[in-house]
């Protein structure tokens, strides 16, 4: 699937103006609250229009102000799962789930009720009425509309904002299946680096109603200026190469050297996805030392940046990877800390989680 | 049952019932339709529609009577047309009283109705179309559902005020006995009468029943209704 968009809206005082193509995969709509993501994602779905421009999917013209076409929402082929879920009160879990079903052509129809049902594992729920669902419950079911409706593409505006940390926790794994067992096109908005770290393939990052940058996931969070107010960090792709479950932790392969995370339950040979935040990164020039610091990995300083007055980010390689750490303005100094220097990034396994 | 009433009076509650229910049922669609305009459009002349439908609300009763005496009489022009385009005869018939209770309760139950339509949550009918429904299928399977319970309140207004109503269908149709004679016009008639207080006090209890029994029901629907409705 590729998606281009050209848009331009006014909202107020806010100008939206994007212009961005994507292609398969998990693209994250990525940025603070009030930055025009939702915005965008409506104009995508068609529940707004653009002053100006097109949104052209897989060839088919969505919107073109240009030659005036307008597809409705409802022609779009377009799943939505809003962030407060917006199930119908009245209808029964089935019958909400079953709703964009029993509204597509039946040679257009992808996936069963069964196969929704076990992939969201809301089995026990199809008799109940939306009310006597859970936050987490809701939102499952809500994902299991949108995907019932058979979409070309699916949006995901911060699915997750509205949930405690232990239903994202309960929920996230099922987006991850839907990414990798379905293979199907999704737009996730979200403001929170984990999920997306996570979940993404391409990300978008978007400030003040513009792309400030868009790049596969690990680029565009080690770019400094792109994530100067967030906290901004790197993403390792690593292979788990044993578990050891008495010392509390699993081991990872990198090609920058071993990985210890704590113990996380995954089969060897799985690939997991780690962020690793600048700030919990230290520099060491030479060899260290004995540490408790599990985690040494052979970087190269690529760019020490501007930084603020008190601290500054370098640009780090890390096996091919980059990786940005965030160092005082003393330590520069004293370590002599220049582009082209090899040094050590130490990073505390505790330091790694939720991923 | 027929030891307790006479004949004439049966005849006028089972007329009362009959024009109200029409009433009620007939002005339903349009109640629906004004009250959805109403909540939704942004129309020019969206006010003027507002006052028209709330007029019955504040002119006197006999004046709505007198008005739908000159438009829908046999020689009004609404009349006119009635008799010859359906064959449908308004003036001192029974089909005129419902007409008349009809027009009397079409703004409660435009107001009830318009009220729930103004509070459902347009997210949801959002909602839908991105899962495929058109406008037509978003307000039939979405809008018209959740507005159920302010449906249901429209038609129980529609109803009591019709059971009611006097000044209008008076004046419109006049107080014919078996084709005009409803409960209020009958009640008057007897209190005119002399011997007829005991009659017309047995017409005002079954009155008085027939109006708890629609609100009990209405508030049992709606109870269910909520229930379903409120997430």
């Amino acid at each position: 699937m590729t998606m281009s968009i050209a848009i331009r809206k006014q909202l107020g005082q806010f100008t939206l103006d994007i212009a961005l193509e994507t292609g398969p995969g998990v693209t994250a709509l990525f940025g603070r609250s009030g930055s025009g993501k939702t915005s965008l994602v409506n104009l995508i779905a068609g529940l707004a229009r653009p002053d100006q421009g097109s949104i052209v999917l897989d060839g088919r013209t969505l919107v073109d102000t240009g030659r005036a076409v307008f597809v409705p929402p409802g022609k779009r082929r377009i799943g939505y799962v809003f962030q407060e879920g917006r199930l119908f009160p009245h209808l029964s879990v089935r019958s909400n789930l079953l709703y964009g079903r029993w509204l597509t052509p039946r040679a257009r129809r992808w996936g069963g009720l069964d196969e929704v049902v076990e992939l969201l594992g809301i089995g026990g729920l199809l008799g109940r009425m939306p009310r006597d669902l859970s936050g987490g419950e809701k939102q499952r079911v809500a994902i299991g509309r949108a995907l019932l409706a058979s979409p070309d593409c699916l949006l995901m505006d911060e699915p997750l904002a509205a949930l405690d940390r232990e239903r994202k926790a309960e929920i996230l794994p099922y987006i991850e299946r839907l990414r990798d067992a379905k293979r199907l096109p999704i737009v996730y908005v979200s403001h929170a680096i984990e999920e997306v770290a996570r979940l993404a393939d391409t990300v978008v990052l978007i400030d003040k109603g513009r792309v400030a940058a868009i790049g596969p996931v690990g680029e565009v969070f080690a770019h400094q200026e792109a994530v100067v107010d967030w906290e901004a960090g790197a993403v390792l792709d690593a292979i788990v190469v044993a578990q050891d479950p008495a010392g509390g932790v699993t081991r990872l392969g990198h090609p920058a050297g071993p990985i210890v995370v704590p113990h996380t339950e995954a089969p060897i040979g799985k690939r997991l996805r780690i962020r690793i935040r600048a700030r919990d990164v230290t520099l060491a020039v030479g060899e260290p030392g004995r540490l408790s610091v599990r985690n040494r990995l052979a970087a190269r300083i690529v760019e020490v940046g501007e930084g603020g007055p008190q601290d500054i980010g370098i640009r780090l390689d890390v096996g091919g990877e980059p990786m940005l750490a965030r160092v005082t303005r003393d330590a520069v100094q004293d370590l002599g800390l220049v582009a082209g220097l090899e040094v050590t990034a130490l990073v505390k396994a505790v330091a790694l989680d939720g991923t | 049952m027929t030891d307790f009433l006479s004949p004439e009076e049966l005849t006028a509650i089972g007329l009362s019932l009959k024009v109200s229910s029409v009433a009620m049922l007939v002005s339903l669609p349009f109640g629906i339709a004004i009250a959805f305009l109403l909540a939704r459009g942004r129309f020019f002349g969206r006010t003027l529609l507002d006052g028209i439908v709330h007029l019955p609300l504040v002119m006197p009763p006999v004046v709505t009577g007198y008005l739908l005496l000159l438009a829908f009489g046999r020689k009004g022009p609404l009349g006119a047309f009635f008799e010859q385009t359906f064959g449908l005869v308004f003036a001192f018939r029974w089909t005129g009283a419902a007409l008349a209770c009809g027009i009397m309760g079409f703004p409660l139950m435009v107001r009830a109705i318009r009220l729930s339509i103004e509070s459902i949550d347009r997210r949801l009918e959002q909602a839908a179309s991105t899962l495929g429904a058109g406008r037509m299928l978003v307000f039939l399977t979405v809008t018209l559902p959740l507005a159920l319970p302010g449906i249901l309140a429209g038609l129980v207004l529609s109803f009591a005020r019709a059971l009611g109503e006097f000044g209008a269908t008076i004046t419109f149709v006049s107080n014919i006995p078996g084709e005009t004679q409803t409960v209020p016009s009958a009640i008057y008639a007897l209190i005119q009468t002399p011997d007829g207080d005991a009659a017309a006090l047995r017409l005002t209890l079954i009155s008085i029943a027939i109006s708890l029994a629609a609100l009990v029901l209405s508030e049992f629907l709606a109870r269910r209704m909520a229930r379903d409705v409120v997430a």
